[in-house]
């Protein structure tokens, strides 16, 4: 009888929690959204799993030092290796022609992360810490490794959350950012047709990477690991000699190390962690972030017209986010709204990957000015 | 003569109009992919298709001819 006592409380089953049940319920909605809807999967899938493997009781997967998941986030991501190898693929994967063509574009990618800090700031008020909202901010990019990386660096924490919350906004990107584009430019505005992108060639592509590694590690020290990896990422891509290494960094490694991103990720966030009211308004700022990133963008693309000869279409302002390329796709469609004979996509795609330099050059200043 | 050009880079998706053929302005006569978007190009001009120059899968530039209406 009494053995077989022992072996009741043994089970996980008493020792459930309802935190536990509403985690379930957490990490079957993501899966979920992801088989279903097809939102984000190769992310949103195992993020969802590594959720439940967090909150079955009594299981070893987290314990700190011996378990399976444990480790996997250890030396994944505490050791900030994972999120840099991403950048490596997503450099093989980079085209910086229309950005080369365009550098002015350079700006809007920049002037997006205005609102990175205008979250920032509006997170602070609301009583979070400062590493914590600078986390927070960072979703405003919508890039997803560099709100990781910057969580592991900061605010270990929030990194499930906010990882949840910057995939979950960039699924959603055809969703968001239309109202506020919209909302800020007029009809006749949208309809402006951009000149023709001028050809590129292979000598300034294969530069490119290499210089602006130089110039980017000197003024940010501290976004070098993200941009070494993105940089040299490109580099195996342009030269053109190295075709194995440039699809070996965008398929099978990227393929990899998505897989032990995803799960340590979800593995993250246990009940205690999460269920707090305060997650709430991660959400709720994350949203306004990515907002505010679009708005920023569009408005400055306005603000540049008033002194270009050559007008932009504001439009495409709102590609200064990194989520490549789908907001360069909204911006594309909107333009063909207005004007159907408008192509906007490529033009779009200029800010787009200054976007993905933005935010990561962002993260790296909250880092330099907040890490112990 | 009036070229229809290619207003963006990609890969030619679909082809919809033939050689000889009357076409109309702003006809979808091509669709070009990029990024994983179809990209719809439109006639320039109304009259009758005297060559195409692109194949399904070519990969084309922004400025390419694609095809010539007379």
């Amino acid at each position: 009888m009494e053995l077989f006592q022992e072996v009741i409380l043994r089970t996980g089953f008493l020792a459930l929690t309802w935190g536990q049940l509403v985690m379930w319920a957490v990490g079957f909605t993501l899966i979920y959204l992801a088989i279903r809807k097809g939102f984000e999967p190769l992310l949103l899938l195992p993020i969802g799993f590594g959720i439940l493997l967090a909150n079955i009781p009594l299981t070893p997967l987290m314990t700190p030092g011996s378990g399976l998941i444990w480790r996997f986030y250890h030396y994944g991501l505490e050791w900030e290796v994972i999120p840099p190898l991403i950048f490596l693929g997503l450099g093989a994967m980079t085209d910086f022609g229309p950005m080369i063509a365009n550098p002015k574009t350079l700006l809007l990618g920049a002037a997006a992360q205005v609102g990175v800090y205008f979250t920032f700031f509006l997170a602070l008020l609301l009583k979070f810490t400062v590493p914590q909202a600078a986390v927070i901010g960072i979703i405003g990019g919508a890039d997803g490794p560099t709100t990781i990386y910057l969580a592991s660096k900061l605010a270990p924490e929030m990194m499930g959350v906010c990882a949840v919350a910057a995939y979950s906004y960039m699924a959603m990107v055809p969703l968001i950012q239309p109202p506020v584009m919209k909302l800020l430019t007029t009809e006749a505005e949208r309809k402006i047709v951009m000149k023709s992108l001028r050809p590129v060639s292979k000598l300034e592509k294969i530069f490119f990477p290499v210089v602006a590694l130089f110039v980017i590690c000197l003024i940010v020290p501290d976004a070098a690991p993200l941009m070494a990896m993105f940089m040299m990422g490109n580099l195996f891509r342009e030269s053109g000699v190295v075709a194995r290494l440039s699809n070996a960094a965008q398929n099978e490694l990227m393929n990899i190390v998505t897989i032990f991103l995803g799960v340590s990720v979800g593995a993250t966030m246990p009940a205690a962690t999460v269920l707090q009211p305060k997650v709430i308004f991660v959400f709720i700022l994350g949203c306004a972030a990515f907002m505010l990133a679009t708005a920023t963008g569009v408005l400055f693309a306005k603000f540049m017209n008033l002194f270009l000869k050559e007008k932009i279409n504001p439009l495409i302002g709102a590609a200064g986010v990194s989520a490549v390329p789908m907001a360069a796709r909204v911006v594309a469609k909107l333009g063909s709204e207005a004007n159907r004979k408008n192509y906007l996509l490529m033009h779009a795609m200029g800010p787009n990957v200054a976007g993905v330099i933005g935010t990561a050059v962002a993260a790296g200043m909250f880092i330099s000015v907040l890490a112990k | 003569m009036v070229n229809l050009e290619s207003p963006l880079s990609g890969k030619i998706l679909e082809i919809n109009m033939e050689v000889g053929q009357q076409v109309n302005e702003d006809d979808e006569v091509i669709i070009i992919e990029a990024l994983k978007m179809e990209n719809p190009v439109y006639c320039p001009a109304t009259g009758v298709v005297k060559e195409i120059k692109v194949r399904i899968g070519d990969q084309v530039n922004e400025g390419d001819i694609l095809a010539v209406i007379e």
